[in-house]
């Protein structure tokens, strides 16, 4: 039998469980996972996000509450909060506890997204869908476990044009 | 800065990116992905060695087709060979691919391990991040087993480059998380402490979620780290806008990091050295000031990051709870914040001021602030905000403002989304309840709540508003008028046709002496609404027509006639057939005395526990445990002068206490009737289930009893009376049953009937056993003695108060108990009974239920206090684990009970999944107290349990984990 596998002890820790960018037809363009999720989980969890983010508008808040399933085994699910941003056609949406302090996701979600801007100089949705490979560098480079690694634009550009230049 | 072209490197993977996003439909891509993956295949089966770049390009596309949502199964062992290449490029998609698409269990992982070793030890600052991010990303036991030891080495290596150390930080601490067991504390520690100190913002950074981490399971071995970071965050906070350079974020200095540190600070009480208290203070205030500083930018990044950093100082403000200055700026800055054009702040205001208004120091201060909070209830656009706004009118609710906050809930309640109605209601009534000075204005507003919100009213509240009044006789005339004309209403729920027949079938007589609502006015409005009732309604209004005979003989005639009626006497459902033939019998067989004996007016539901509970609290002080905030503020009120009725819950998740949903069911009659009920139908007259039924024992019978027994048996004879009893083994069929409640019927043969009703205090306890002689013969020689077997005599202390040696027939003789607790103890004690029946000696032996938990003391605790503790009480004895199957259905509310019969405190909102139960207490013996934690998780599916428990003493953690496993 299969128990909840989320460590009860880590939980209160600060955590990013996944982090997901969708344009607004619902097609992902990068889904980076913090947890254990199956593939099915995670098709229902772009789903949920999806569906729950695009009826937002701008009167609403940057946040949303949603209870989602947790776990492989399915019926144990539990709140989490999706923050979120939108920029042009595209969701930058940032899953965490509900306990996690939303002004600093929202704003880690800008700054991400200022460093996609300057690294592939204005950046655009199909920017993610050709150098997917490098989008990953990108976020393994300011986020890593879950944790924000790394914050400052200048020290993270450095880094990548220094991969960039490496064959 | 050059920009990086599209797919810059790998021209063959540009141009089939392209092609998928030509596809015109579904099938068009399956169709190119086939001809690719056929494509790869043969290359990869090819005799021709690939070159690296290649090799890249093909797993790189596989890589994608995956992403599309298509299952790869080859391509994995290309991948691995990719990680030794000595390019980075080549390594990167190697690494990327494993990370994505490779689970812990593959059999490649000892290849994928040699080839991170390698990466680790190459002094190559890239490749040990990509290997790091890669164990970071993956985080699986295998790897924690490989490198659990080798990444706190790199972390604290005095050569290592600071970009590996943010990702060996980062790393350690995901193995921690999936495997803290392979990750020991070490001397490593210390050092991991002081890169809080490092000159690299960004080492700092990653290294603070690690210590926050590592603190909150064991502080003690990172304490060192508040002084630390207040230092830390003091330069960062007291920096010009610009002294940062890297790390300023639109004119804030470093946000995430303060954030990170206030974080961690939360993980510890306030510091006690004098001196980094005051810095600490320091820092807060300049934090607060900042708030009210004209903004350096208009940019929204720059509030957004400036009051990222506020939010996480008050939540730190509001952690300690020991500086009403800071808490009550906090709440102004709050309050500004309420009618901020920013949805986003209004949100966060509503949110963050909620946990201050359960400070005792700023619960004034935000007080203030309710016309602005109801304002948003009736304003606010986005529903999560106006679900923060009835949050923190609930938390600011007391006696002098309930009136006004009730009445808001409940016309709110009236247009409010169908997602938060239920939780109003309950909220609604539970404030009407704790804060009910009138209590018909109690009862107007649970009838109101009914009638704007009937579909969300649960059980637990129409139960409570009968508890509450059949308690107090002020309000039952009251009540019965109210209900009265509430049922007037032409279309009226289902709900209100409970609470009225009840309520009428008690109280009714209170009104008849108005001519327009006498007995027959009564019934006829009752049962105008029986046809449109289910059938549970319809069995409790079967009970109040047979209590209205009682009350009223003069419609004794129109009701018989209505219970003899085809559709009563032969209704198809079981439940509703019984109860019509045998009310009908009932009324025609019984004489008025024994229809006034059977059918009387309930007597008072107990506030026994409920007494109790504040009593503990009370006792609590706070040098002795810890009480969440909102319990120190309840103990205040309640000193003050709160009804004593208050209701012990200590918030809206929990919103009733056991005592609260006890259901009221005709007690006295309970156990009367079972005399002739059939065996399958529950003795719950009115139906409402067995799931709450097993919270509210029925008391031993009592005489009236045995004259029921009288009129339907007629003749005592029919008893085997000649049989002896044979001295046979103890029994103990009804014991576990006992584990969770108090009170109940223990034994019970033809003669004789034992019930038990008990309470404990701290490590005593006093136990009444009723002896029942169900015969209409006389005991003689009776004699009841409790025996302490073996290690049970010095653990476990029972004095039987001495008592008759005669039972009469029909009669129930009492005796007492008392009991200490001496240390934790395994075996029960035995009851033993003889006497003399007829002649023939008889001898039973019966467990008695006194067991290690009566002794609980349950204890109220943070989410924080909480994971301490349980972290605390990590070694290997102290924990004790069962999983099981579950022998009974899994109902929330039953487990909640009995957990809480158990003893132990039930805490919500601790466990991050709210279908697990946590609880905690104190075991309380002579010579000792034990701390317990124990947290439960259903897993309906399978349709098991896991049940652990933590204390300080093992032998405590497996006695308490046997009991409970046993109960579900």
């Amino acid at each position: 039998i299969t128990f909840l596998t989320l460590n009860f002890l880590s939980s209160p820790a600060i955590q990013i469980r996944f982090i997901l960018i969708q344009n607004r037809a619902g097609k992902t363009r990068l889904a980076k996972w913090y947890m254990q999720f199956d593939d099915d989980e995670k098709q229902k969890l772009i789903e949920e996000v999806h569906a729950v983010v695009t009826v937002r508008d701008a009167k609403h808040t940057n946040f949303v509450e949603v209870r989602l399933y947790a776990c492989l085994s399915c019926l144990q699910f539990r709140n989490f909060k999706i923050i979120y941003r939108r920029y042009a056609g595209l969701y930058f949406c940032i899953c965490v506890d509900v306990t996690d302090n939303n002004l600093a996701y929202l704003e880690g979600i800008h700054n991400f997204v200022e460093v996609l801007n300057e690294y592939f100089h204005n950046v655009c949705e199909l920017d993610l869908v050709f150098n997917f490979y490098k989008v990953y560098t990108v976020v393994d480079e300011m986020f890593l476990a879950g944790e924000i690694r790394e914050t400052s634009q200048t020290k993270v550009l450095k880094q990548l044009l220094m991969l960039q230049s490496l064959e | 800065m050059p920009a990086v072209s599209k797919g810059d490197g790998m021209r063959g993977l540009a141009v089939f990116i392209s092609d998928i996003r030509n596809c015109k439909s579904k099938e068009a891509e399956i169709k190119r992905i086939n001809k690719e993956l056929a494509n790869i295949r043969s290359k990869f089966k090819g005799d021709k060695a690939l070159d690296g770049y290649s090799k890249k390009k093909y797993v790189c596309k596989l890589l994608f087709i995956f992403l599309l949502g298509h299952d790869i199964d080859f391509g994995h062992m290309e991948a691995v060979n990719l990680l030794s290449s000595n390019k980075y490029t080549e390594k990167q998609i190697g690494y990327l691919f494993i990370s994505v698409l490779v689970n812990s269990n593959s059999d490649l992982i000892s290849l994928i391990n040699n080839a991170i070793k390698n990466d680790l030890s190459s002094r190559n600052p890239t490749f040990m991040n990509l290997a790091l991010h890669c164990i970071a990303n993956v985080g699986s036991r295998e790897m924690a087993e490989a490198f659990a030891a080798e990444v706190p080495r790199i972390l604290v290596a005095g050569d290592t480059m600071d970009s590996v150390k943010q990702s060996a930080a980062l790393c350690l601490l995901r193995l921690n998380r999936t495997s803290p067991d392979l990750v020991p504390m070490g001397e490593w520690t210390t050092r991991v402490v002081h890169l809080l100190n490092d000159q690299h913002l960004g080492v700092v950074t990653a290294a603070t979620s690690l210590i926050t981490t590592l603190a909150q399971k064991s502080p003690e071995d990172f304490k060192t780290s508040v002084s630390l970071a207040v230092a830390r965050l003091s330069r960062i906070v007291s920096s010009a806008s610009t002294d940062l350079q890297d790390y300023t974020y639109y004119f804030v200095a470093a946000p995430w990091l303060s954030v990170k540190l206030l974080r961690l600070l939360q993980c510890y009480p306030p510091p006690e050295d004098g001196a980094i208290r005051g810095r600490l203070t320091e820092c807060l205030e300049t934090i607060l000031n900042k708030a009210q500083e004209p903004p350096k930018s208009k940019k929204v990044q720059h509030s957004n990051a400036k009051n990222a950093v506020l939010f996480e100082a008050i939540s730190l403000i509001i952690h300690h709870d020991s500086e009403p200055t800071l808490l009550v700026r906090a709440c102004n800055q709050l309050g500004q914040f309420l009618q901020h054009r920013e949805t986003n702040l209004r949100y966060l205001a509503l949110e963050s001021m909620c946990t201050l208004a359960s400070s005792e120091f700023s619960h004034e201060a935000v007080k203030t602030h309710i016309e602005t909070v109801i304002n948003a209830l009736k304003s606010e656009r986005d529903v999560s905000v106006r679900q923060r706004a009835v949050d923190l009118l609930y938390a600011m609710c007391d006696r002098s403002n309930a009136k006004q906050i009730v009445a808001e809930m409940l016309s709110y309640l009236e247009t409010a989304d169908y997602s938060i109605r239920e939780e109003i209601v309950l909220k609604v009534a539970i404030l009407a309840e704790k804060y009910a000075v009138d209590y018909t204005w109690y009862v107007d507003t649970i009838l109101n709540l009914i009638r704007f919100a009937g579909d969300y009213v649960s059980d637990e509240v129409w139960y409570r508003v009968i508890q509450i009044v059949i308690n107090r006789d002020e309000v039952q005339g009251y009540a019965a008028k109210t209900v009265f004309e509430a049922l007037q209403a032409p279309a009226c729920h289902e709900n209100l046709v409970k609470v009225g027949g009840y309520i009428l079938g008690e109280f009714g007589n209170l009104i008849a002496g108005d001519s327009r609502s006498s007995p027959l006015i009564q019934f006829d409005l009752l049962h105008s609404k029986f046809h449109l009732c289910s059938v549970p309604t319809r069995a409790l209004l079967l009970s109040a027509y047979i209590k209205f005979i009682n009350l009223f003989p003069e419609v004794k005639g129109t009701i018989q006639e209505v219970l003899r009626s085809d559709s009563q006497l032969r209704n198809a459902d079981v439940e509703l057939q019984q109860r019509a033939v045998e009310y009908l019998r009932l009324s025609c067989i019984a004489s008025t005395d024994i229809l006034a004996t059977v059918l009387e007016e309930m007597p008072p539901f107990p506030e026994r526990e409920s007494s109790i509970l504040a009593k503990l609290k009370r006792k609590k002080g706070p040098g002795n445990l810890h009480l969440d905030l909102d319990e120190n503020r309840k103990e205040r009120s309640v000193n003050g002068g709160t009804a004593d009725h208050s209701s012990t819950t200590s918030n809206a998740k929990a919103p009733m206490p056991p005592q609260a949903s006890a259901v009221p069911v005709l007690r006295s009659a309970g156990p009367l009737f079972q005399v002739f009920a059939s065996p399958t139908t529950s003795t719950d007259l009115l139906g409402l289930g067995s799931t709450i039924a097993t919270q509210n024992s029925a008391p031993p019978a009592s005489k009236g009893a045995s004259l029921l027994v009288d009129v339907f048996s007629g003749n005592t004879a029919a008893f085997p009376v000649e049989t002896p009893v044979a001295v046979g083994p103890v029994a103990d069929e009804n014991f576990s049953r006992f584990v969770c409640k108090n009170n109940g019927v223990l034994y019970e043969n033809q003669l004789l009937q034992i019930g038990l009703k008990s309470e404990f205090r701290q490590n005593l306890g006093r136990m009444y056993v009723f002896f029942g002689n169900k015969t209409s013969t006389q005991f003689m020689n009776f004699a009841a003695s409790v025996v302490c077997q073996d290690a049970l005599q010095a653990q476990l202390n029972v004095h039987a108060k001495p008592a008759d040696p005669t039972v009469d027939g029909g009669a129930q003789l009492q005796q007492i108990l008392n009991i200490e607790c001496v240390s934790d103890f395994v075996d029960a004690p035995v009851l033993n009974i003889q006497f003399r029946y007829g002649g023939t000696l008889q001898n039973i032996a019966v467990k008695l239920p006194i067991t290690l938990n009566k002794f609980f003391q349950p204890t109220e605790m943070t989410s924080l206090d909480f994971f301490q503790r349980w972290k605390q009480l990590g070694a290997p004895q102290q924990e004790v684990q069962n999983i099981f199957k579950a022998r009974h259905s899994m109902d929330i509310e039953v487990t909640k009970a009995k957990i809480m019969g158990f003893g132990a405190a039930l805490l919500d909102g601790v466990d991050p999944n709210p279908f697990n139960f946590v609880g905690a207490g104190v075991i309380h013996t002579k010579t000792t107290q034990v701390g317990c934690l124990l947290r439960l998780e259903p897993n309906t599916q399978a349709q098991m349990y896991r049940l652990t428990l933590r204390t300080s003493r093992g032998t405590v953690s497996q006695r308490l984990c046997d009991l409970l496993s046993e109960q579900f």
